[in-house]
């Protein structure tokens, strides 16, 4: 693999030369001290001081509230009775500053949206536009557990580029083709010497030493679905949850939307939005009947999906990254890691 | 504080040996700082868990809504508030609930810690005296507490519990001095479209999560307006219209019977002060009715009833 130094005097320079082929994305501070990501104005750089934002980089590709097609039957309109699909531009943009995590969230979310069977055209394209230059995670938070989830803080698995803060400069890992297509747009391309290669190894050690925060899901994996679903614990765990969709939303693992048609008169539009397993309405069927009817039901299926069903299906861990973001958002703390832990060990 | 946590757990233990009583609700400890979260406790070995600290910012009215059964809980003056709100709403008995009230002298906003703090937080220790001192990444601060209270709890006069079986400990002072609406008088003053903006501002970051909604006691529709579906009244989308129309419309809905218990703001992922709408229904409630919500449980809220002294002139 190609590893390249840059110097943090030149990274403006560069990011803005890259310009010229990319849209910019990044994450930034908004409102009262939270954060995403968004595209970047022009002279904007990504905020590299936010370790883990508030929202997940899920919405590059997977906005909360997406427009499918617009349509009119008005018979005076040429376009009468046909399912227009938005213009979208899905020119290349490049994703500077995603976290480990959250890139190798991206890989399990393309499970769903990208299968030998379905193509989700909007999810798929706008990913296909993405390189995703990520940024190591040298200064883990607590909640950060992503290293018993099969990422990590220098995990490339979901990567183009990885950026290493080094102090007075960065090393960069240009991890496929695409991560090098963007470092030439950028002209990044002095090479790293052996000295700062022995830097990022050891800084890559050091990281993932300082992760403390684990979970184990094998035995869930072993268990009875049925033994796990008729646990006494869900009482507990479920009490305190208000159902409201703040896990399901700041999570960059998950997909699940709703689809809405918004119409006036004779003009409307069909919307994919974001939707939540929480919410009663996720699952009411039009008879009025509820099979998740009860807040214990909504929370279960949660966790179930999250730490079981995923396992049972793909046999490839579970569906999260361990970004903490469901852990320090929750308004009342139901933490995933003490959930796995009881479905594991009990 | 550790006398008030061994004086919950004492009382708690009491209850829970009342076979008439199905749950004790209170306050247990977080798995990461600055949060205490609610759990219910049946059994004599879980009456440990429980615990009160600066950071109990959810109402605990919020979990009585239509539970069956007599349950017992632990109420600050807001959540007092709530459940005599729900108490007048036929939401829940008075012979259902056991009240055990906490005289409070506010909580602590833990996004307000974090952004005085800087780096990431772990640990916060509140000491006799009014001081708070907080830990994380190899540092230490020490603030005062009132600079770290939640809004509401700032301009809070009703800090003790109205209604309650028992108390935890003796009421405290309630300074006379307090101005209530000061922000309120801030975006009053405000031209028109100013307003408008300030609004729009304050919602910008909202990701209709409804965390607000799901957190208050008094937001107990069965089905929620946003929820609907027959009639649909309002997109699903993340269109400040839309997202208006759900601020604004609840804001109303909870007139003359928020409580101010800021469990909406706690809640929020995305720190929003949504009580900038509803402080302002409070005010006027209280302007124009001498209506304070929650204080009564013989009273229909503001909003629901009228009275021959009513001060507009359609009602006479």
């Amino acid at each position: 693999m190609r590893i390249l130094q840059i110097q943090k005097t030149d990274w403006s320079a560069g990011l803005e030369k890259s310009r010229q082929d990319y849209r910019l994305i990044g994450p930034v501070k908004e409102g009262n001290n939270v954060s995403k990501f968004r595209e970047l104005a022009a002279g904007e750089e990504p905020d590299f001081s936010i370790s883990t934002t508030t929202m997940s980089p899920k919405s590059v590709v997977f906005p909360q509230s997406e427009v499918m097609f617009t349509f009119t039957t008005d018979s005076a309109s040429p376009d009468c009775n046909i399912m227009k699909v938005p213009e979208s531009s899905y020119s290349p943009r490049a994703i500077i500053g995603i976290r480990p995590f959250d890139a190798a969230a991206m890989n399990i979310v393309k499970m769903n949206f990208d299968t030998p069977d379905y193509r989700d055209p909007y999810w798929c394209d706008a990913y296909e536009a993405c390189t995703f230059i990520g940024l190591a995670v040298t200064d883990p938070e607590s909640c950060d557990f992503s290293t018993s989830t099969g990422t990590g803080p220098f995990d490339i698995s979901g990567l183009d580029v990885l950026l290493i803060d080094a102090g007075e400069y960065f090393l960069v890992e240009v991890v496929t083709e695409k991560g090098s297509t963007w470092v030439r747009s950028a002209g990044f391309n002095k090479e790293a010497d052996a000295e700062s290669i022995e830097v990022l190894h050891s800084m890559r050690k050091e990281a993932k030493k300082k992760i403390v925060s684990t979970v184990a899901f094998e035995n869930i994996n072993k268990k009875e679905t049925l033994d796990l679903y008729n646990e006494s614990y869900w009482d507990s765990i479920s009490f305190p949850c208000l159902n409201c969709g703040t896990c399901t939303y700041v999570c960059p693992t998950c997909w699940c939307f709703d689809i809405q048609d918004e119409s006036d008169r004779k003009k409307g539009r069909r919307m994919k939005n974001w939707d939540s397993c929480m919410f009663p309405n996720f699952t009411i069927h039009t008879t009025g009947h509820n099979p998740r009817n009860t807040k214990l039901m909504r929370v279960r299926q949660r966790f179930m999906h999250k730490l079981k069903y995923h396992q049972s299906k793909y046999d490839k861990g579970i569906l999260c990254v361990g970004c903490g973001r469901c852990v320090t958002s929750c308004p009342v703390n139901i933490d995933i890691r003490e959930v796995c832990k009881q479905m594991n060990n009990s | 504080m550790q006398t008030c946590i061994n004086k919950i757990r004492e009382i708690a233990a009491r209850l829970v040996k009342d076979e008439t009583i199905e749950m004790v609700i209170g306050f247990q400890e977080g798995t990461i700082p600055m949060i205490s979260p609610p759990i219910s406790v049946r059994t004599a070995d879980d009456v440990e868990k429980l615990t009160w600290s600066s950071h109990c910012c959810i109402n605990l009215a919020n979990y009585l809504t239509d539970v069956k059964g007599k349950v017992a809980v632990f109420a600050k003056g807001c959540d007092s508030r709530s459940i005599v709100n729900h108490i007048a709403e036929g939401k829940v008995k008075r012979e259902d609930v056991v009240i055990i009230g906490v005289p409070c002298n506010g909580m602590m906003e833990r996004h307000t810690i974090s952004n005085l703090f800087g780096d990431e937080i772990e640990e916060v220790v509140e000491e006799d005296g009014g001081t708070v001192i907080v830990r994380g990444k190899g540092r230490e601060e020490k603030y005062r507490k009132s600079d770290l209270l939640r809004q509401n709890c700032r301009v809070c006069v009703h800090k003790n519990p109205v209604l309650y079986d028992e108390l935890v400990a003796d009421p405290v002072d309630v300074p006379e001095d307090i101005k209530r609406y000061e922000e309120v008088e801030k975006i009053e003053a405000l031209a028109i479209n100013d307003r408008w903006n300030f609004f729009a501002d304050l919602i910008s970051t909202c990701i209709r999560c409804y965390a607000c909604r799901d957190a208050c006691p008094t937001c107990y529709c069965p089905t929620c307006f946003v929820d609907e579906t027959q009639p649909q009244w309002v997109g699903k989308g993340d269109e400040e219209p839309d997202v208006m129309t759900f601020h604004i419309l609840r804001a109303f809905h909870t007139a003359g019977r928020c409580t101010d218990c800021g469990a909406c703001v706690s809640s929020c992922p995305m720190t929003i002060n949504m009580r900038a709408f509803t402080k302002k229904l409070e005010k006027d409630c209280l302007d124009l009715w001498d209506w304070e919500a929650g204080l009564t449980p013989d009273m229909r809220p503001a909003l629901e009833t009228y009275t021959p002294n009513d001060p507009e002139d359609n009602f006479k």
